[in-house]
């Protein structure tokens, strides 16, 4: 069948989305069509306007968002301003949502199996009696193990893998024709993340579903689609088939896209630190030897070991990783070594000197040593503070220099992580995501740590600005002749920033290395799945 | 759960014989002298020793204490000094209005208050909204007794549709009991449905921004279900809260509006007793609000488990 002149199940033409009267629209003519039973994947990065086209579809703009131009046709009927009676009968019938994060999309006071039936009751597929039978099959079919004493329980006892699975199971219950998986997966450990692509692939393959997937990951959208839409600022800048996009770029901003993807950068950009080649006669700046952490679980007077004997150096100049998914103990070893937890046993060394049992004041001098940088610069940053203050905070408990000194200091470090001057007296609020990285980073700078600690510390931003991050901490590496300890889930970041490789699971280290070494002839089968599971990994080598 | 409810009863006793003591201690403390108090101005020295030694109250402090908690171990809480009646029978008559009227007065608060929030959270920036919030304003700003005393002077003196004071026993006649006690529980209600109000719509309008919200839409769910569903449902564990505060107040706090309607509660109870320094009264009343608010909160706490699964009991202290 040619599918050109079947009709289109979905047509968004021109589409135009605005926030508020007088603002820059957060949608502008976007437009893309979708056949029956096609998949397709709209990228972009945060304020692209792809999920906000995703909700226009389904009528579910937040706050004050209004369409004010353009179509949505589903299957030739203008749904463009249907009426909420209309779009009631359409959601979860006629199109299904897969939305985000399962940690926040599932009602926390009710069972699974109910949000399942209760989508099937409200559409009539099935009565009040048989609903709950009827949730038990759909959420087996959804990939749930043990659906019957699932569906029983709440969300909060269920994985984030699980709970993603239920959310597959309410967005497919009434077996609509198009379903519409916003990031689907963003949130999950990359095993998890391949486990649910393909479980969902297949079975929207064996109903016949159409897929609009919405995501920031280019390679999961070449990995997953047969059609890839590029939007950028509101825009869609480019389309066409998956492959094309990836090996034909037209978009100048496509091109950085496919550039900037970690899972494209097999070469490292790690730099080479002065003095690197006598290195190995050097001591580590960080020395990890034999680190555990138990924690007694509650009541039944058991131990729970977060951190099985973990060793591993950090040398000078250089940037060692640990890579490992949710569970693995990569956070709690990072916590140990900047002193938030204590370690239960084991030797931690910084330049030589021993950090495990360390209190008060000899622990506060320890810790102008080396300094973390978080995941979420959204949350690692004092609403209330300005930029200059959040930088100078560390000064001031350490009463180094005087109000202008510090004032010469922070004009100093902003300019180290590439900020303009201007930005002392803003708030985070002000600031981007990308900017507030930076800040963050300027704020761990400030003392002159030798090593600083970088807890996921791009995960959260966009591709382009990840790649900026990571090129602005190989800069500073070079420059200042920083040792980093990188915490990281994502195994394509960590090999372009990384030089050593620690991986990490269930409290474990299963294998350390160079990074070339690890990544290149994993000898663990947990890091082989691990590498496989990167999306994209396939297309792009 | 057993281990837990084990672990309360015995917090609570503890909390019970902390606030005995602190009575105990803090009534004498106040100015004034029971037997002077019941011997009249002009008795001489011999007769307030007499009625010192008869009372007790020549003994030292800490028998004194051990002697009243022995009794009230017991459920004997002594006679008044003032009246000469047994304390717990002056409870008995007094508790169950005061009850009665919280009761009351919590369930106009929590319907009024919760529809009020509701309305607010979902009309947000609508007129619906400015008539909550400004209702709920006006009910803050505007203390209780002057409300009441207009509430009787127009309500009552002027279009008679409510008696202005008085009371009748539930159990004496239901019809009767509720033509007296609606107003007072009204004017009491509408501060306390005020303070609900504010709550319901702080947290019905962070919930109905939350994901599964939108999800719950997404499935096609009418507003109805959404709002009460998933909105109110999981606004409920905040709203709770106060409303167990609020009851507790309630309980310790009527006097006022039982002062202003001639009300036979434990306000005037407590008020009577404290100017004539009638100890046991006293002493009697605190332990008795100590021991409702415990309870209150026990159950709060229980409630909690049935509104939100992620709580869980444990048997921990914590």
């Amino acid at each position: 069948m040619t599918r050109s002149d079947a009709e289109p199940l979905l047509e968004v033409s021109d589409l135009e989305v605005s926030f508020a009267a007088g603002a820059v629209p957060a949608v502008q003519g976007a437009g893309f069509r979708l056949m029956p039973g096609q998949r397709v994947a709209v990228v972009g990065e945060s304020g692209s306007g792809k999920s906000t086209t995703a909700h226009a579809v389904m009528g579910l703009l937040p706050g004050s968002g209004r369409v004010t131009g353009g179509r949505i046709r589903l299957r030739g009927e203008d749904i463009t301003y249907a009426d909420e009676k209309r779009l009631r009968r359409l959601r979860g019938r006629e199109i299904g949502l897969v939305p985000q994060d399962p940690m926040s999309n599932l009602n926390p006071v009710a069972r699974v199996g109910r949000q399942v039936a209760e989508t099937l009751v409200v559409h009539g597929m099935a009565s009040r009696r048989e609903a709950p039978a009827r949730a038990v099959e759909i959420l087996g079919e959804a990939g749930l193990p043990e659906p019957a004493r699932r569906a029983r329980q709440y969300p909060h006892e269920l994985s984030g893998g699980m709970r993603q699975r239920v959310l597959i199971a309410i967005g497919l219950a009434c077996r609509p024709d198009l379903l519409i998986a916003d990031e689907p997966t963003s949130a999950l450990d990359v095993t998890v993340q391949r486990q649910i692509l393909d479980h969902l692939e297949n079975l929207t393959k064996e109903l016949g579903t159409a897929l609009l997937l919405v995501t920031h990951d280019l390679g999961l959208a070449v990995d997953r689609a047969d059609q890839v839409v590029v939007m950028s600022k509101g825009k869609v800048v480019e389309a066409g088939p998956a492959r094309q996009i990836l090996t034909d770029p037209e978009h100048e901003y496509t091109r950085r896209l496919v550039t900037a993807a970690p899972s494209l950068a097999t070469p490292r950009r790690r730099a080479v630190v002065p003095g690197e080649h006598s290195q190995h006669s050097e001591e580590p700046v960080l020395e990890v030897d034999r680190v555990s952490k138990e924690y007694r679980i509650p009541g039944r007077g058991g131990v729970l070991r977060a951190v099985d004997e973990v060793s591993f150096t950090v040398g000078r100049g250089r940037t060692t990783a640990i890579v490992g998914e949710s569970g693995s103990g990569k956070t709690t070893t990072a916590r140990m070594v900047l002193g938030l937890v204590p370690a239960t046993t084991g030797a931690i060394r910084l330049d030589g000197s021993e950090m495990v049992g360390l209190r008060g004041a000899r622990l506060r001098a320890a810790r102008r040593a080396m300094q973390p940088v978080f995941q979420d610069p959204y949350a690692s940053l004092d609403p209330t503070f300005t930029v200059e203050r959040l930088i100078t905070e560390p000064l001031r408990i350490f009463g180094v220099g005087d109000r202008a000194e510090r004032r010469v200091r922070v004009l100093e470090l902003l300019e180290q992580v590439a900020l303009p001057a201007a930005v002392t007296q803003r708030y985070p609020n002000e600031l981007s995501g990308g900017q507030r990285q930076r800040v963050a980073i300027a704020r761990a700078l400030a003392l002159g740590p030798r090593l600083v600690v970088c807890d996921e510390a791009v995960s959260a931003l966009d591709v382009l600005v990840q790649d900026q991050i990571l090129k602005l901490l190989d800069t500073l590496q070079h420059e200042l002749g920083l040792s980093y300890l990188f915490i990281s889930h994502d195994l394509s970041v960590v090999r372009s920033i990384a030089h050593d490789v620690v991986v990490m699971r269930g409290g474990r280290v299963v294998e350390q290395g160079p990074v070339d070494q690890v990544l290149n002839s994993p000898a663990d089968p947990y890091t082989q799945q691990l590498l496989e599971a990167i999306p994209g990994a396939g297309t792009f080598n | 759960m057993l281990r837990y409810l084990f672990h309360r009863l015995w917090q609570s006793a503890v909390t019970l014989v902390l606030a005995s003591i602190v009575v105990f201690v803090g009534v004498r403390a106040l100015p004034g002298d029971p037997a002077l108090a019941m011997a009249g101005e002009n008795a001489d020295p011999a007769t307030i020793k007499a009625i010192r030694a008869q009372l007790g109250l020549d003994q030292s402090l800490p028998v004194q204490y051990l002697r009243f908690a022995g009794h009230a171990l017991t459920g004997d809480f002594g006679k008044s000094t003032a009246t000469g009646m047994p304390v717990n029978q002056m409870i008995g008559a007094t508790l169950p209005v005061t009850i009665q009227l919280a009761l009351y007065a919590m369930a106009i608060a929590v319907l009024a208050g919760m529809t009020a929030g509701v309305v607010a959270a979902v009309f947000r920036g609508r007129w619906p909204e400015w008539a909550a919030n400004g209702f709920s304003l006006l009910a803050l700003s505007v203390p209780t007794f002057w409300v009441g005393i207009l509430a009787i002077l127009y309500l009552s003196v002027q279009l008679g549709w409510f008696p202005a004071s008085g009371y009748v026993a539930l159990s004496e006649n239901p019809l009767r009991w509720m033509y007296y006690l609606t107003l007072p529980a009204l004017i009491l209600g509408i501060s306390h449905a005020a303070v609900i109000q504010r709550q319901t719509r702080a947290s019905m309008v962070g919930t109905l921004t939350a994901d599964f919200v939108r999800t719950a839409r997404a499935k096609g769910l009418g507003s109805g279900a959404v709002i009460l569903r998933y909105g109110l449902r999981n606004s409920l564990i905040v709203v709770t809260t106060v409303i167990g505060l609020q009851l507790g107040g309630l309980i310790a706090g009527g006097v006022v509006t039982e002062r202003i309607f001639s009300l036979p509660g434990m306000g005037k109870l407590t008020l009577d007793s404290v100017f004539t320094r009638d100890y046991p009264v006293i002493q009697a009343v605190v332990l008795v609000v100590t021991a409702a608010y415990i309870v209150i909160n026990l159950l709060i706490d229980l409630l909690y488990t049935a509104i939100d699964p992620r709580i869980r009991v444990s048997g921990r202290a914590q």
